[in-house]
């Protein structure tokens, strides 16, 4: 169990080439991300976007990008979870997301690493769990997977 | 008692429970915690190569955290986790994991289409 990161693996039927474009051309990135994007996804540029999805329209999102190796590492920093449109989030601490990618026989295994969350405001925390009342009743039970595993 | 509530009441202790956990042997008492407690220090210290001493002390750190409490029985301390702390900082990672999956999921369609 690891609390202050999220880790993901996929296997992408698709080629590296085809991966690495859908990540890093901003205007790919948001197609599937839900996002408007301005801008490029260049070493050390901040990026600005708005969420595209509805009833998140109104976010703006800045991507900070960290790290560019073609075909293989794409990272940035940004402000996770910041759905509130009062809220100056640009002073707070960034996670960082990282994308990694592996040619395998089928396609690409990409794995996305978000971390940093245990810099994160605990009012922040508090405020994105409260967003989370559907998944109460099942946090129980994760501990106990999470803990046991 | 609701999750909106219950976020609100422990607002102030997400932010350690996170600190807290960020070790392998109080992650390691926590487990056993959860299998097994509530339990004595001797109960907890038993068959683990850490000292009796460094166990009070992680304990100690977990139960700032809120994520264990302790009663006295006799001579002895019992603890017992209270997953009420843990489950709330779970439930933030949690809800951002979602939203990976099903980013993932358009993406998978959009490159694979």
């Amino acid at each position: 169990m690891n609390n202050d990161r999220i880790e993901k693996t996929i296997v992408l039927r698709a080629p590296q080439s085809r991966v690495w474009r859908a990540l890093t051309r901003a205007e790919e990135f948001g197609a599937w991300f839900g996002m408007k994007l301005e801008g490029a996804f260049a070493l050390g540029a901040h990026v600005t976007g708005k969420l595209t999805r509805p009833g998140y329209e109104h976010l703006a999102i800045v991507v900070m990008v960290e790290e560019v190796q073609p075909e293989r590492l794409f990272s940035y920093r940004w402000h996770p979870y910041a759905i509130d449109p009062k809220v100056d989030y640009s002073k707070e601490p960034t996670t960082l997301v990282e994308f990694q990618l592996l040619e395998v026989p089928n396609g690409t295994r990409l794995t996305i690493v978000e971390s940093g969350f245990e810099k994160i405001p605990s009012e922040r925390r508090a405020e994105a769990f409260r967003m989370n009342d559907s998944g109460w009743a099942g946090q129980i039970k994760n501990i106990e997977r999470h803990v046991s595993a | 008692m609701s999750a909106r509530s219950t976020a609100a009441a422990g607002r102030a202790h997400v932010a350690p429970v996170f600190a807290a956990l960020g070790d392998a042997t109080r992650l390691a008492l926590v487990s056993r915690l959860c299998a097994g407690g509530p339990l004595s220090i001797a109960r907890l210290t038993t068959g683990s190569d850490v000292t009796r001493q460094a166990i009070t002390k992680h304990l100690g750190v977990l139960a700032r955290a809120g994520i264990v409490t302790d009663v006295r029985q006799g001579r002895e301390r019992i603890w017992t986790l209270d997953p009420a702390h843990l489950a709330e900082a779970r439930g933030y990672l949690d809800e951002i994991s979602i939203q990976w999956d099903r980013a993932l999921d358009r993406l998978k369609k959009f490159v694979e289409e």
